[in-house]
């Protein structure tokens, strides 16, 4: 059975696996962007030789009004959001002392915002349909904490705590509501980090390497698929062993 | 559209959209604590008037109805002006 999907800030990294991986699944999938444009047509140019269906869409998911206007434009595109992925994300590391209010803010804001903003637009579908799926993407950060990322593990604790209360008040209706909480995954945010920072982490990961955004986007299509059908609420990790 | 239509229709999809038996439905009756329809059941049933009458029912004015009656009215209001 295919869904509508959409996936945020899906023009890179994990969010670029994910909506690959729900389009080769067979779902038609909105790529979901901030500012990127290129990367995000290059996503949808190889989902589309791939055979999926795929549409590039601009909005800043932070914001309200931009977020109404995301879902009406992929409602006339594609037809109604049933499978949500909630992954836009963004870093201001600093230490607590360092932090200005400016980083906790804007990371609140992108992270965490944006998850309250999407997941009630989708909402309205999905309760139509009788059928939904949200999925957040959090962090282990979010699950073990992290030193100079006071606000990036605030905002991806707060996705889990937001997904169990919505798993309660919409579990009646057929939508399920999970979050995927990666640990290190080779992406451009964590390659900022440096090759000697992500050595050292490899060398604490039970399965002795980094993550690839594929290994994400697979508990992401679990998620997403009929097989899911009675997990809601949950948290999997995606960490290669990390946090053990 | 006459008042008698629109009761119809909303007592129609009181019975398909939430299950509610057709017997138990009043004027009066309130959703919540007479016909056992939860808050999220409400939600449901204004978006299925919104769908089916073909009107926008605005947060603010959706919460104020709690009775069959009161649901008619709104969307007698918005019919007719």
């Amino acid at each position: 059975m295919s869904h509508v999907a959409l996936v945020t800030g899906a023009s890179r990294g994990i969010g670029r696996a994910i909506a690959e991986r729900l389009a080769a699944d067979g779902h038609p999938v909105a790529v979901n962007y901030a500012a990127n444009a290129a990367a995000a047509d290059e996503v949808v140019a190889r989902i589309s030789a791939a055979g999926g269906t795929a549409v590039p869409i601009r909005a800043d998911v932070g914001d309200e009004d931009a977020v109404a206007a995301m879902f009406a434009e992929i409602e006339d595109r594609l037809g109604r959001v049933e499978i949500l992925v909630n992954n836009a994300g963004i870093t201001k590391d600093d230490l607590l002392l360092r932090m200005g209010p400016e980083d906790w803010d804007a990371v609140i804001r992108t992270n965490l915002r944006s998850v309250y903003l999407c997941s009630r637009a989708a909402m309205r579908g999905m309760l139509r349909s009788k059928w939904g799926r949200i999925i957040s993407v959090s962090s282990v950060s979010g699950l073990s904490g992290n030193p100079g990322q006071a606000n990036y593990a605030a905002s991806k604790a707060g996705i889990i705590g937001f997904s169990k209360s919505i798993a309660r008040e919409i579990g009646s209706r057929n939508i399920t509501v999970n979050v995927v909480a990666p640990g290190f995954i080779e992406t451009d945010m964590t390659g900022e980090l440096g090759d000697e920072i992500a050595a050292e982490v490899a060398d604490r990961v039970a399965l002795g390497r980094l993550g690839r955004p594929e290994d994400v986007a697979a508990a992401v299509g679990y998620l997403a698929s009929d097989d899911a059908a009675y997990v809601t609420g949950q948290t999997i990790v995606v960490d290669g062993g990390l946090t053990l | 559209m006459e008042r008698t239509e629109i009761e119809l229709k909303l007592v129609d999809l009181l019975v398909d959209e939430l299950g509610i038996e057709r017997e138990a439905i009043t004027m009066e009756a309130k959703f919540e604590e007479d016909l056992d329809v939860d808050s999220l059941g409400v939600v449901e049933l204004l978006m299925a008037l919104e769908d089916n009458f073909d009107v926008k029912i605005p947060d603010e004015e959706a919460e104020q109805i709690s009775t069959v009656g009161e649901a008619i009215n709104l969307v007698e209001k918005k019919l007719n002006g």
